[in-house]
């Protein structure tokens, strides 16, 4: 297969899905600030649409299913955005830091 | 339209030297575009700075509504762009801007082992994920249509109209929520 025709395949579309969700677990693992983890998260959340998007391009026998669900998956990764900012700044309003070492308060 | 008098012309002039081009440059375009998502990818989960991991996530996010546009669906990669870099990555630049102290906004790194063990982590994920992607056989289901916009709208508004309203329901007590969340201790 040529590598031109690299769109019309299904395995291009699942392998970048696994590679852009292994960058957002590096990052979930890695990032030490609440707002670093969120954007990490966010990747993890395009990679599954890409996954969804791709099944329903190449094997789905209706197509719309697929891109409704994907819409499901935009409108709560914005509410999950919102509510975890919303919750990163009240912890910055009670912490003074945004750092994940700082919040142990629940740490035994 | 006899081929004889284009003969002149340079191939890709031709009706069928041009769609033959325009395959290609669909290909080309394809991967500039996977390489975009990649590259934004990596800023996004790596660079010291949250504003330019911001950015790369915005890079990303043009990146996937291209991929989604190769995939049959440009309303939802319209949606893509509407929502998450118009929306997300904005919310989270003011995040950065009202909650990120300036000595803060560096990120270290958490530790020595950290890094090493989450690539060898994401590793193992991606790698077992690509080797379960490549090494199975899906079975193809013969389509019943093509999946066009106006499918989708009567889909949402006839099949799935219960989650339709149900997920307006969640974003308005998501927005209620954050609103309540980010108000505590504000006289402070």
């Amino acid at each position: 297969m040529s590598i031109l025709n690299l769109h019309n395949s299904l395995n291009t579309y699942l392998i970048l899905g696994a590679v852009l969700f292994g960058m957002g677990i590096y990052g979930l693992v890695t990032r030490r600030t609440l707002i670093g983890m969120l954007i990490a998260s966010e990747l993890v959340l395009a990679a599954a649409s890409i996954n969804f998007m791709a099944f329903n391009r190449f094997t789905a026998p209706d197509p719309t299913v697929g891109q409704v669900f994907t819409l499901f998956i935009m409108a709560i990764a914005a509410a999950e955005a919102a509510i975890g900012l919303s919750i990163t700044i009240a912890v910055y309003r009670n912490y003074k830091s945004v750092d994940t070492e700082d919040i142990v308060d629940l740490n035994g | 339209m006899n081929p004889t008098e284009w003969s002149w012309m340079p191939g890709f002039l031709t009706a069928e030297g041009f769609a033959g081009y325009a395959d290609a440059a669909a290909g080309i375009v394809f991967l500039i575009m996977l390489a975009t998502t990649l590259i934004g990818g990596i800023i996004a989960c790596n660079s010291e700075r949250l504003v330019r991991a911001v950015a790369g996530l915005a890079l990303c996010f043009i990146g996937v509504a291209a991929i989604y546009y190769y995939l049959n669906s440009p309303f939802v990669a319209m949606m893509q762009m509407l929502i998450y870099i118009g929306a997300v990555c904005i919310t989270i630049a003011f995040a950065i801007m009202l909650a990120a102290p300036e000595d803060s906004k560096k990120e270290g790194s958490a530790g020595a082992l950290s890094g090493p063990l989450g690539l060898i982590t994401a590793g193992l994920v991606t790698f077992g994920m690509i080797g379960l992607a490549v090494n199975t056989t899906f079975e193809v289901l013969p389509k019943e249509n093509m999946g066009s916009i106006k499918l989708i709208g009567i889909n949402l508004l006839t099949r799935y109209s219960m989650v339709f309203e149900l997920v307006s329901i969640v974003l308005l007590i998501a927005i209620i929520g954050s609103l309540v969340i980010a108000r505590q201790g504000r006289s402070k």
